[in-house]
């Protein structure tokens, strides 16, 4: 990929805090016009990444271009082309949610009508006019992301920061988020979108970098990521826990794959090796479960998750 | 296309759908205007502090109350103590009892910028292209709206109690601009503070032992010349006790140019030094 197609090249960025070492050498290419996912669990080093993208934090080692300029020797010019919402909401809860808009407006350079009317009609396209005179410290969590997003599109920027932007929220606010987000890529803007939900990257993303411990242990398209896993997996609810390893037992000599225990105490999973006919061992599972008098109450067959990717990665099934 | 949904309930909590094309067309048009001029983003930061004291006017209370308390107080109960009667202290004391309760007051901008840090909103001010400095101009310019504020209800409690400046308008408001210049210039000590600790305690615990001892090792309450020889030096040329040298001067219409002088010097330095390491500071954060 040429270095023009990319949004972001980061090479080897390094940040301690302390003792910790919160990102240590992340590398990233960031195609422009996409979005890309940077999916890991809370404390891999995505908010510390983010920030240093953003201008926020100095990187101790590394470097990296936004849009071909430098980070660090070129910082203002940086800022210029980004725009960032917090994981914690980036706005100032004693105003009220017209008040913000029409500071940031003002901030960014808009004369006083451009701002009030710049404000007003961000606040209508994000269903957010009958809530715009009340202190923001009074809106909901979908009510302040929605805020958060309108102001990070003052100005168009070429490319948008997303820390966790459905975090906490309802089911019904976070698809109005990824609907936002959809619409604002449609118009050619770059996202980097952060998220602990592995669903949310794959609803989202072209791209998905996977971060632990302050490294990328993957990086690929969601497909590549799922494939590089195994065919498929085929998850058991058992009706006695006690069944459990013997049901282990019969599935893992049944199925030639590995077969481990679910959190929910009467389930497992097995994990088909790739090439497999899932429905095929599905029925030969099934099979092999009854010829063993074992009870089973739910039964089910899927393409493996990003769940199941994440997890293999992180070795933290049992953890 | 606008299509103006007929508002069906203005329910807070439950917002309207986000309009897909509305938000296209948003984003189609959101070109960059010119960025700011410095003076521009500070006044909006400015505008902002403002708006919090509309939105919580419990804020103004101590600023304004704190102020005509210790009027009252120190000429009342001490007056007669240590100038033998309350009319004649008030006169030495106003300007100096002023001076004191506005610049005791300045310790709350640090407070204000601390929480302001360890809050995700100035996120979002550090990545806007504007002016480094202008969050904490934009917070002082509000301050000393609020200092002024405070200076005139404490004058007009002074003149309902019988002080009578010999300076004339003139003078006073001299004298009041002197001030409100100093505590401009001093603030700067404060956003340095609020950026480098940790928490709104510790820089109000750090505020508290700066200003006991630089308040009251002046010549606010006593004249100096009743210390002890060793201390009045020190006593005497404070940065507090030359503004309030200068302030009274001004007030009582016997100019102490020397003390206006050292005051402006002063005021100068802080900026300068803590100017510096405020702005050196919030780009380190």
């Amino acid at each position: 990929m040429s270095q023009r197609d990319l949004a972001i090249r980061a090479e080897g960025l390094v940040k301690h805090f302390k003792d910790v070492k919160a990102v240590d050498g992340v590398d990233l290419e960031v195609p422009a016009g996409t979005v890309y996912g940077v999916l890991g669990p809370n404390g891999a080093g995505k908010t510390t990444t983010v920030r240093m993208l953003a201008t926020l934090l100095r990187p101790d080692a590394g470097n990296a271009t936004v849009f071909g300029r430098d980070l660090i020797s070129d910082a203002a010019s940086v800022r210029s082309q980004v725009s960032l919402t917090g994981q914690y909401a980036s706005l100032d809860e004693d105003l009220t949610g017209l008040e913000n808009l029409v500071l940031l407006s003002r901030l960014y350079g808009y004369g006083k009508p451009a701002a009030r009317s710049r404000a007003a009609d961000l606040l209508e396209a994000f269903g957010l006019t009958a809530a715009g005179g009340k202190l923001v410290k009074a809106y909901s969590g979908g009510m302040r992301r929605r805020l958060d997003i309108a102001a990070s599109i003052i100005v168009t920027p070429k490319l948008l920061f997303l820390d966790e932007p459905t975090t906490g929220l309802d089911p019904r606010s976070r698809n109005q988020v990824w609907d936002v987000v959809r619409t604002i890529v449609g118009e050619g803007t770059t996202v980097l979108l952060t998220t602990q939900y592995l669903e949310e990257a794959d609803q989202l993303a072209s791209r998905i970098a996977v971060i632990d411990t302050g490294k990328v242990i993957a990086e690929g398209t969601p497909g590549q990521l799922k494939s590089s896993v195994g065919a498929g997996s085929i998850r058991v609810r058992l009706h006695h826990a006690d069944q459990r390893e013997h049901a282990q037992k019969v599935l893992t000599e049944a199925l030639a794959g590995e077969v481990a225990f679910d959190d929910d105490p009467v389930a497992l999973t097995a994990r088909l090796a790739p090439g497999q006919d899932t429905a095929e061992q599905g029925s030969h599972a099934l099979g092999e479960l009854a010829r063993a008098g074992i009870l089973v109450d739910d039964f089910s067959l899927g393409q493996p998750s990003l769940d199941e990717v994440f997890l293999s990665l992180t070795n933290k099934v049992d953890a | 296309m606008t299509v103006t949904q007929p508002n069906t309930k203005s329910d807070v909590d439950a917002p309207a759908p986000v309009e897909k094309e509305h938000l296209r067309r948003l984003l189609a048009t959101g070109e960059r205007p010119a960025a700011p001029s410095a003076f521009a983003s500070a006044r909006a930061f400015a505008w902002r502090s403002m708006l919090k004291i509309k939105h919580v006017p419990e804020q103004a209370f101590d600023i304004l109350l704190f102020p005509i308390m210790m009027l009252l107080m120190f000429t009342y109960l001490f007056g007669g103590a240590i100038a033998g009667g309350t009319g004649d202290y008030l006169q030495f004391l106003l300007p100096g009892i002023m001076v004191m309760s506005i610049v005791m007051t300045t310790m709350y901008t640090g407070m204000s910028v601390n929480i302001d840090i360890n809050k995700g909103v100035s996120d979002r001010f550090r990545t806007l292209p504007i002016w480094r400095a202008a969050p904490m101009v934009g917070y002082l310019l509000a301050d000393v709206f609020r200092y002024a504020a405070a200076g005139a209800v404490m004058f007009g409690t002074g003149l309902i109690m019988g002080y009578r400046p010999d300076g004339g308008a003139v003078g006073v408001l001299l004298g009041v601009g002197l001030l409100l210049l100093f505590c401009f210039a001093f603030s700067w000590l404060w956003t340095w503070l609020g950026l480098i600790t940790r928490s709104e305690k510790t820089v109000m615990s750090i505020s508290m032992s700066i200003m006991f001892p630089m308040t009251f090792l002046s010549n606010i309450m006593v004249d100096p010349s009743t210390m002890p020889g060793w201390l009045q030096p020190i006593v005497e040329n404070t940065p507090i006790s030359q503004l309030v040298d200068g302030v009274r001067g001004l007030f009582d219409g016997n100019v102490d140019s020397a003390s206006v002088v050292t005051t402006l010097i002063w005021s100068a330095g802080f900026i300068a030094v803590f100017g510096f390491l405020t702005i050196r500071a919030y780009n380190r954060k």
